[in-house]
């Protein structure tokens, strides 16, 4: 029995991968033979299986046993987007081991189908198109670029699949078979220039971003947003092709604007160089404000906690949050994949697709994909979520709070401000196309 | 908007012109000694920039965990070690597969491009997959300020020398040391070069290994200005093959000065336009030059 106890508090705080729960328990129950545990368990098997036949509860043949449910995980383990995308699959793969541990979903246990995208958005398509068409996964949780989101869209609306997607991005999008567990544009940009007006004063900006949809769109919806509505004034709109290194020349272009506030969303290999070029250009924290809507504790361990420092980044959440919700998912994060293992915004958020599907099941009472969006749009809470109280809105967006944190020399990030109340998801913002 | 200021601008903006030089200079060296001598397309060139990364990143690491004192100093000795690195590893390649493909071009780009995914992916197997950032010694970072208003970056002051050292130690060993004339030999005719006694094979080995050493060294100068992980090297090859196809294959000199002009050039055009605008604007220019001139600026006489 106490083997079982064990299993059930990795649900809450100490995991332990998904093999040891079901392998293990098992393993040692034959072993030593008690009689007592395996009749337990065949009867809150028995029991769940009495009240969701598999009949009643899959009714698209969608691959589900009496005991096993199975999920899809489409994520880049190699290629450049691993550096970003390993978060994900670690923090689905935890989520996933939780419920596991608490019993799974109307009593059946979650196995993972891992496929990996590698980077590549034909092979995403693929892939996406192997787990609905011969695995019958019930959903996929994957996903990072908006370009490999929209390579997999028409596979998972024509195939009627579900998706939970983690990445914070552009908006301008809504399907009916994806969820979108990341905040979408205006979540982010709005409340952080906002919060650059009011607290700090800003009344002129310079925006800068790579060059490709997801920056350009943000900037977009910047502009609008801090001409129309605040009447201040942009001084400055830079972008830099993906992988540049060298931001020699913007610097001068900064010192000649100066900007109350340089407004930033530059990713990838770029991120590094940018913001030591910042440094190198004695740009830094204690003279200029400047916000990114692009880094994250996992962009931190390349960029450096000396290169950032007195930074100010615009997420919903961070790592550092002081809530018993995230203490209770760092330390098992921390447990799983090591002391040293850092949690971004995006990775809460891939952690909460696993348990949002899970509601949404056991609300519907069935597995079947329109069943399941339709218990989602009817409202999804999820009191447990590490970065707060959440919920699902009928846009397949979330309710989330927007927070601003200053970086600090150790490479972590200092909460400074926080929405007061959950920011309503807006994809198709009006005033700002 | 003062004059002074102006000024300082207009100063600081020449450096970064030549601080763009410098990284151009120092990324393409490597490769115009392997592609430009020895004629082998080294897709993996990027790769080796990166074992030069992570060895900083090693150096940091050890320095920073068993020998605090010596943060301040690991730098250099990381550098040397960079190289030697990179140096032995090149060495491997070209024995294990390089030399077994000198008669076909267009399968050692194949077979470099295998060992260049190769290499990425024990980056990530091996050491992990996201980006590391080496703790720099305080005296590389920040900017030199001589006056009010006037930041010179250091880390672009420290690639300058490294670059020019670099480039005087590459050019005097190929013009005055017996490496230098066995390679100049063999380039312009390798039969003749072994009839009279010229190691050739051993030859191009060493010449490999040093392309591939100074790769390793540029990349672990680069610490100091981008990123350190398994795809770092990818944001520099496009450009190491620019650089040194634009200045013609066979001649050093050439990589200098095609170096020289299309960091100027793009830095010119990045401050008064935009940033992917002025990327535009050089490759379309280097790509008209290329028309009228396809063997680069530079060409060899030696070579036809």
């Amino acid at each position: 029995m106490s083997k079982h106890n064990d299993s059930n508090k990795g649900a809450t705080g100490a995991p332990a991968s998904a093999v040891e729960d079901t392998v293990s328990p098992l393993r040692r129950r034959i072993l030593q033979g008690i009689a007592a545990l395996p009749a337990l368990s065949v009867s809150g098997m028995a029991f769940a299986q009495a009240k969701y036949p598999t009949s009643a509860i899959n009714t698209t043949k969608l691959a589900i046993t009496d005991t096993e449910v199975t999920v899809g995980q489409l994520h880049s383990a190699t290629g450049t987007m691993a550096i970003s995308e390993t978060g994900s699959i670690q923090a689905e793969q935890l989520a996933i081991d939780q419920i596991n541990a608490m019993g799974g979903i109307l009593g059946r246990k979650i196995k993972v189908i891992k496929e990996d995208g590698a980077s590549d958005w034909p092979t995403f398509a693929e892939k996406s198109k192997k787990l609905l068409i011969n695995d019958h996964v019930a959903a996929v949780f994957g996903c990072w670029t908006s370009a490999s989101r929209k390579a997999v869209l028409p596979v998972f609306e024509k195939e009627n699949g579900l998706l939970y997607y983690p990445t914070f991005y552009e908006g301008l999008e809504q399907s009916k078979n994806v969820f979108y567990t990341g905040q979408e544009a205006t979540q982010q940009i709005l409340y952080s220039l906002d919060w650059a007006k009011k607290e700090k004063k800003a009344g002129t900006f310079f925006l800068i971003g790579s060059d490709y949809i997801w920056p350009r769109t943000s900037m977009k919806i910047a502009r609008k947003h801090i001409e129309n509505f605040q009447k201040g004034k942009v001084v400055g709109e830079e972008y830099y092709p993906l992988g540049s290194t060298n931001f020699g020349s913007l610097m001068n272009k900064i010192k000649l604007a100066k900007p109350d506030c340089i407004f930033a969303a530059v990713v990838g290999g770029s991120n590094v160089a940018f913001y030591k070029a910042l440094k190198a250009a004695g740009i830094t924290g204690d003279k200029q404000l400047l916000v990114t809507l692009s880094v994250t504790e996992d962009e931190m361990t390349g960029v450096g906690g000396e290169n950032f420092q007195g930074f100010y980044s615009s997420m919903k959440y961070f790592q550092s949050l002081d809530n018993d919700n995230n203490k209770k998912f760092v330390a098992a994060f921390k447990a799983k994949y090591g002391k040293d293992a850092v949690i971004g915004d995006v990775t809460q958020a891939a952690y909460l697709g696993a348990w949002l599907w899970k509601a949404a099941v056991e609300k519907a009472g069935s597995f079947d994909v329109d069943k399941v969006v339709a218990a989602s749009a009817s409202g999804i809470e999820l009191k447990q979520a590490p970065e707060g109280y959440v919920k699902l809105d009928a846009n397949h967006h979330l309710w989330s709070k927007s927070r601003i944190a200053m970086g600090m020399p150790d490479a972590t990030f200092k909460v400074v401000s926080e929405s007061p109340e959950l920011i309503k998801p807006d994809p198709f913002p009006k005033g700002y196309q | 908007m003062e004059f002074s200021e102006l000024l300082n601008i207009g100063l600081m903006q020449g450096f970064a012109g030549l601080s763009l030089f410098a990284v151009l200079l120092l990324m393409g060296l490597g490769l115009a000694i392997i592609f430009g001598q020895m004629g082998v397309i080294n897709m993996a060139h990027g790769e080796f920039m990166t074992i030069g990364a992570y060895t900083i990143y090693l150096g940091s690491h050890l320095s920073s965990h068993y020998a605090p004192s010596l943060v301040s100093i690991y730098f250099p000795f990381a550098i040397v070690l960079a190289f030697l690195f990179a140096f032995a590893l090149g060495w491997l390649v070209e024995w294990g597969l390089i030399r077994h493909l000198y008669k076909r071009p267009l399968d050692t780009l194949l077979a470099t491009w295998g060992i260049s995914l190769a290499m990425q992916q024990s980056f990530r197997t091996f050491i992990g997959p996201k980006e590391v950032s080496p703790t720099l010694p305080d005296w590389l970072l920040g900017s030199w300020a001589p006056k009010e208003g006037l930041d010179i970056p250091i880390n672009g002051l420290f690639v300058l020398a490294l670059t020019a050292v670099v480039t005087c130690g590459v050019l005097l060993a190929l013009n005055r040391s017996r490496w230098g004339l066995r390679v100049r030999a063999t380039v312009s005719n390798r039969v003749m070069a072994n009839a009279i006694g010229i190691d050739t094979r051993k030859t191009d080995r060493l010449t490999f290994a040093i392309g591939c050493g100074i790769a390793g060294m540029a990349g672990a100068a680069f610490t100091t200005i981008g990123s350190t992980g398994p795809t770092s090297g990818q944001l520099y090859i496009v450009d190491s093959f620019l650089v040194v196809t634009f200045g013609g294959a066979a001649s050093l000199l050439g990589t200098v000065v095609s170096a020289f002009g299309i960091a100027q050039t793009q830095s010119i055009t990045e401050f008064f336009l935009h940033g992917s605008m002025a990327k535009v604007l050089t490759l379309s220019l280097i790509v008209l030059i290329l028309m009228i001139r396809p063997q680069g600026l530079f060409a060899s006489k030696v070579r036809r």
